[in-house]
């Protein structure tokens, strides 16, 4: 039988960085998103034994402040898409320099500098990832998946898919269901 | 991006069409390490002999003689070792049915082949850059589907 799930992927690594500190026995508090404060110093050889320990999950430490800092900002936009609570009126840029404590401008060059592409093009790679997600599961339609990620019309989700994608939101539908008839 | 270099492979009976590949790939600001293949056959004996690190990307051309781009692609997907590299169809086909059907037998990109010098840098580039924020950011691969 074919078993479907959501993962909420905090919580997922929260889990298993509390695990692998725990089994090392380094005291620690967790300290924000994907940041931990470990209570002591770690030798070179215990840092490369956490890194060892966490690298099978998919799980790497950042060492550059910059990645660092990418990093946290892709954390924040991801937050931002999957937030459950609806607020169309977010302004993305003064929502991510908030919660990041320091000025959209160096963000967005830092951000730009490290993955190649500006943050808004990431927001939106993302939002259509999820509206992927959404028509894979198969249990919204798609005006109710544009609304669901704030979109104003389903007009304006297909055009931001398909720009996005090269391929209209129908049509993917369509072949992730022919994808599932031919392998169930 | 890291500094690591992307290794891609191509696929392509047409000698001109490999070199074009390759002169474009060459022109990008993106470190690659690029692999070039004749054809179908020669494309699986190498990633069947390879035990170390995967390509990142697959460019495959749909047109090939002794094995054709279509049951590379299968082939790919139903092997274990295999099954997850990212993988890009090359057509000369604009036929939606056909881009259909690639997508739905398991490829993640589908390029219509530029004619221009310029414009296949343009379209590798953008292939490149979306294929690495699928490698780089956690985003889930059955759902990686690009078509330019």
């Amino acid at each position: 039988m074919k078993l479907q799930f959501k993962y909420d992927i905090y919580t997922t690594c929260k889990v298993i960085m509390k695990e692998n500190l725990d089994k090392l026995g380094f005291p620690y508090e967790i300290t924000g998103l994907g940041e931990i404060e470990v209570k002591c110093d770690l030798s070179s050889c215990q840092y490369e034994k956490l890194k060892e320990s966490i690298k099978k999950y998919g799980i790497e430490l950042i060492s550059d402040p910059k990645n660092s800092v990418a990093q946290r900002i892709k954390d924040v936009i991801i937050e931002m898409v999957y937030m459950e609570e609806k607020r169309p009126n977010l302004n993305t840029s003064d929502y991510i320099a908030d919660k990041m404590n320091l000025s959209y401008g160096y963000l967005s060059s830092v951000f730009a500098e490290v993955t190649y592409t500006s943050i808004g093009n990431f927001i939106i790679l993302h939002r259509i990832e999820y509206a992927k997600q959404l028509i894979s599961e198969g249990t919204l339609n798609l005006t109710e998946i544009a609304w669901k990620l704030n979109y104003s019309s389903l007009a304006h989700l297909s055009n931001q898919f398909k720009k996005t994608t090269g391929l209209a939101p129908t049509t993917f539908q369509r072949i992730i269901k022919m994808r599932n008839n031919t392998n169930s | 991006m890291n500094i690591d270099p992307l290794h891609i492979l191509f696929a392509d009976d047409d000698q001109d069409d490999r070199l074009f590949f390759r002169d474009a790939i060459e022109e990008l600001k993106v470190k690659t390490v690029l692999t070039l293949l004749n054809d179908g056959i020669e494309l699986m004996d190498y990633l069947n002999a390879l035990d170390s690190k995967l390509p990142h990307l697959v460019f495959l051309d749909l047109n090939m003689p002794k094995k054709g781009g279509m049951q590379c692609l299968q082939e790919i997907r139903s092997d274990s070792k295999l099954k997850d590299l990212s993988i890009a169809i090359f057509s000369t086909s604009s036929s939606e049915k056909d881009i259909e059907e690639t997508f739905v037998k398991g490829a993640n990109i589908y390029i219509k082949k530029p004619n221009d010098f310029k414009e296949l840098k343009r379209v590798l580039s953008e292939v490149i850059t979306i294929n690495w924020q699928y490698h780089s950011s956690g985003l889930n691969k059955e759902n990686f589907l690009f078509r330019i």
